[in-house]
């Protein structure tokens, strides 16, 4: 078989803001044979995207390829200028972005930008490039494909988007496409229906494709080859039932051991259960908007809600984009008052409002955001970051304050030196590290943990969600979990409370979620989970009735 | 068009009518608090008390100012400007030709300053960096910072004294040819462009390279786009708002902004007019002149809002 893609000693440099050129993509060799999907794995920054778009002969701004050739066909990407590039993109070679939402303009219909390929490259008479998008947009499986195209891109939900992006890339019938982490941004009932259109497609239309993705249990279900690469540099390539079964670089094997990390073993339940809880939270009403006439707001988020985390236990708190879970969190701590409902801590009734409440209660429960990035002050050094609770809460000395700042690096398992840098100086992990001791600086009794690993590589999570066992075990800490990875919930929790539409609709204990018995709806997010098995997505069976009553497409 | 639509547009109509009240009050308060009587000045040193009582009466000055207020305002909204303390003439009669020729310079201006500003802007923002952009914004800086009369002065002094391609003066009424005309408008119109396009060059490039640095953009390139097709199809139609606000910002400067250069080449357009009733104590000539500044700022300023609501697909369908 003649290949498509031969990349050799490829080598990107970029310069950075202090004017330093650094090499991210550094002796990279592969080939892609036609019709063959090869999948590029590997964490942030480990230079998978970068190295999908030289295909297509472009480099992010700031970057340039400085060596190497890249092969597509008869042409060198690495040598064209920009304009032949141009006539490259889109015919030869097409691109389906990460997030599609961001990717449309949104000031054009779906079916101008769909078509606008064909407008580029004068492939065909604009009716005939109309006809042929409708007929993608039904093998997409796409709803209403006759009219969606009228559509403005913010009038149709992410996953028909992210397909529509999918149609966007086939219309110019290209030898290659390039998937960029296509269905990161999507919640996992979503994302079946998303990967199951572009598998059908792209066996249908036998086209090659490179499948860009940190998820290793998603690429299975794509991908014929994977490459795995670290730092720049390929750390291992093969087929992908090798990698996923014998793995050959160590690497590789913490990749797949995070897919599927061990279910918690906490302490006895039933015993703990029996004393008093730390948390109960009864019938609680939370929302958005202004109020109507029956005292509810405009926008119900949380409905009815009753919780309980006893001392020393987790809670996970599982369910998809706009179940109202993060809100729950908000109005847990105060942020967001609770319309009705009440928070009991430890048996005493807390006020709605944060400010209401002394400011023991609000040491004794800390909240953790999703991304450290925008919860820490970038103009504060890390030691300023943690002192200001220590100061707070504890009204601490300077020389305390310093010794504790030590203590607490050491507990995330920072260096001590970090403390005189700024937030922008550290990596992810690190932050969300740093977000998390600030939390600790309290001593608090329950941290609520929202989405806190969701930005974070699948590696750097696991080390994050060990960390916090470990905290718990010397601390006698509680978590309230937040998150919509199954896998991460069931890693960490005692119970686990599944919401839907703002309702709690089960708890339960997690090696008991999605079993037969449980709600129709745990037991459809707990399927939706790739699995690391390469026929996962072809012998997935799902309940259509279920899938139409609670998946968002 | 939809429900929505209307409800913004109609908000933002409403909510300019408001302001126009708000702005008449303010504008007849000051007036108010300038110094000086007028009966007194209009009669002079040597007037009786008597006399200048009797004139404050005849010209209901003695009336609460709220009465006053009212009845100025009812004037306006049926038309009647009133009349001039100076010289007893209809102000819409002193005005109207006034108006005309501020107009027509503003017109001129126009036609001139914002296809210029726009090429420019645009063309620096797609060649950010370069030599060619780095020129521009220093030019536009340079610009922004010389003062007018300055900028008017120099003008004068190269076009018309140096180099005599030009009149001195923009004396409007001695137009008979089209040649004439030109002749006669360019140096006022030179002026007014180099002030006016320097702000709208600087938004337009911010604007547009704001939109270039989006995802949308890089997919348009990575679908093959040319450069003109990234800028023209997928970058101006997101950068519209903030353009069309910030030409009719440079715009609104045009009606009332532009005493200084009406001064400098004798044009007589309405700043002039304003400025020579400040200095008899014209109060109903200063109001109405005020009010019309404001009219035309509001106006401009209130289709620009109405083209950014209008432009963006989310509200318009």
């Amino acid at each position: 078989m003649a290949n498509i893609v031969e990349v050799r000693n490829l080598k990107v440099e970029a310069v950075t803001d202090a004017g330093r050129v650094v090499t991210i993509i550094d002796d990279v060799s592969f080939d892609i044979a036609d019709g063959e999907i090869v999948a590029l794995i590997g964490e942030s920054g480990s230079g998978k995207t970068t190295i999908a778009l030289t295909l297509m002969g472009y480099a992010r701004p700031g970057c340039r390829i400085s060596g190497g050739s890249v092969k597509l066909g008869a042409h060198d990407m690495a040598g064209l200028g920009e304009s032949e590039c141009a006539r490259v993109r889109g015919i030869e070679v097409a691109y389906i972005p990460q997030s599609a939402a961001a990717a449309f303009n949104p000031a054009h219909t779906i079916m101008d930008q769909v078509i606008e390929v064909v407008r580029i490259h004068r492939l065909m008479p604009l009716r005939d490039a109309r006809a042929k998008a409708i007929e993608l947009f039904k093998a997409l499986a796409l709803p209403h494909p006759e009219t969606i195209g009228e559509r403005y891109p913010h009038q149709v939900s992410g996953g028909q988007l992210q397909r529509l992006a999918a149609a966007m890339a086939l219309i110019g019938d290209p030898k290659l496409i390039i998937f960029d982490e296509p269905t990161t941004a999507l919640d996992v009932t979503t994302q079946i229906e998303v990967l199951r259109a572009f598998k059908s497609v792209m066996q249908g239309k036998k086209i090659a494709g490179v499948y860009v993705s940190h998820d290793l249990a998603v690429v299975a279900q794509m991908a014929d080859r994977i490459i795995v690469l670290k730092g720049g540099t390929i750390q291992e390539a093969g087929a992908t039932e090798q990698i996923i079964k014998r793995p050959g670089h160590p690497y590789t094997q913490a990749l797949i051991n995070a897919v599927e990390p061990a279910l918690f073993a906490g302490v006895n339940a039933k015993e703990e259960a029996a004393k008093p809880p730390l948390m109960e939270v009864s019938n609680l009403y939370a929302g958005y908007g202004g109020f109507l006439d029956k005292g509810l707001p405009r926008l119900l988020a949380v409905k009815h809600v009753d919780l309980r985390v006893p001392a020393g236990h987790n809670l996970g708190i599982i369910g998809e984009s706009g179940c109202g879970k993060s809100t729950l969190a908000r109005a847990i701590a105060g942020l967001l008052p609770a319309v009705t409902g009440n928070i009991l801590l430890e048996g005493k009734a807390l006020a709605p409002y944060a400010r209401h409440r002394s400011r023991e209660q609000l040491r004794q429960i800390q909240i953790v955001f999703q991304s450290a990035d925008t919860a820490l002050n970038p103009s504060k050094s890390v030691s300023e970051i943690l002192e200001r609770p220590l100061l707070f809460y504890h009204g601490m000395t300077r020389r305390d304050r310093a010794k504790r700042v030590g203590e607490l690096l050491d507990m995330v398992k920072l260096p001590r030196g970090l403390g005189n840098r700024r937030p922008s100086e550290l990596s992810g992990g690190q932050k969300q590290r740093v977000n998390f001791a600030r939390a600790l600086a309290a001593d608090p009794k329950l941290i609520l943990c929202d989405e806190i690993t969701s930005a974070l590589d699948t590696v750097v999570a696991a080390a994050v969600i060990d960390l916090l066992k470990e905290l718990q075990r010397e601390l006698g800490l509680s978590y309230i979990f937040i998150s919509h990875d199954l896998s991460t919930v069931r890693a960490i929790c005692n119970d686990v409370a599944v919401m839907y539409a703002g309702e709690k609709v089960e708890q339960t204990s997690p090696d008991k979620i999605g079993q037969a018995g449980g709600h129709p709806y745990s037991r459809l997010l707990f399927d939706s989970v790739p699995k690391l098995d390469q026929g996962w997505l072809d012998s997935l069976k799902q309940d259509e009735a279920l899938i139409e009553a609670y998946a968002v497409r | 068009m939809n429900r929505q639509i209307i409800e913004l547009v109609s908000w933002r109509l409403a909510s300019a009518v408001v302001t126009l009240l708000i702005v008449s009050f303010t504008i007849f308060l000051a007036t108010m608090m300038l110094p000086g009587d007028v009966a007194q000045i209009l009669l002079g040193q040597a007037a009786t008390p008597e006399a200048v009582a009797g004139l404050r009466k005849a010209m209901h000055l003695d009336e609460p100012a709220i009465f006053q207020f009212l009845k100025w305002l009812g004037g306006l909204a049926s038309g009647d400007l009133g009349r001039s303390y100076a010289n007893n003439m209809p102000i819409a009669a002193l005005i109207g030709g006034r108006l005309a020729n501020s107009l027509k310079l503003a017109a001129a201006t126009t036609a001139i300053a914002v296809p210029l500003a726009l090429t420019l802007g645009i063309t620096s923002a797609i060649n950010r960096n370069s030599l060619y952009d780095r020129i521009i914004s220093g030019l536009t800086i340079a610009v922004i910072s010389v003062p007018e009369f300055l900028l008017a002065t120099l003008a004068v002094l190269v076009f018309a004294v140096y180099l005599r391609w030009l009149p001195a003066l923009s004396l409007a009424n001695e137009t008979k040819t089209f040649a004439d005309l030109l002749r006669v408008y360019a140096l006022p119109v030179i002026t007014l462009t180099f002030g006016v396009s320097a702000q709208m060059i600087r938004m337009t490039r911010a604007a547009v390279i704001e939109t270039l640095n989006t995802p949308y953009v890089e997919m348009a390139m990575l679908k093959g786009a040319s450069r003109r097709r990234k800028v023209l199809w997928h970058a101006l139609p997101n950068a519209l708002g903030p353009i069309v606000n910030a030409i009719a910002l440079s715009l609104s400067y045009l009606l009332g902004g532009v005493i200084i250069v009406e001064t400098i080449f004798s044009y007589p357009g309405i700043a002039k007019l304003m400025v020579d009733a400040v200095s008899t104590r014209d109060l109903p000539l200063i109001q109405s002149c005020a009010m019309i500044f404001c009219v035309g700022y509001l106006v401009l300023v209130t289709i620009a809002d109405i083209i950014a609501i209008v432009s963006n697909p989310r509200l318009r369908t």
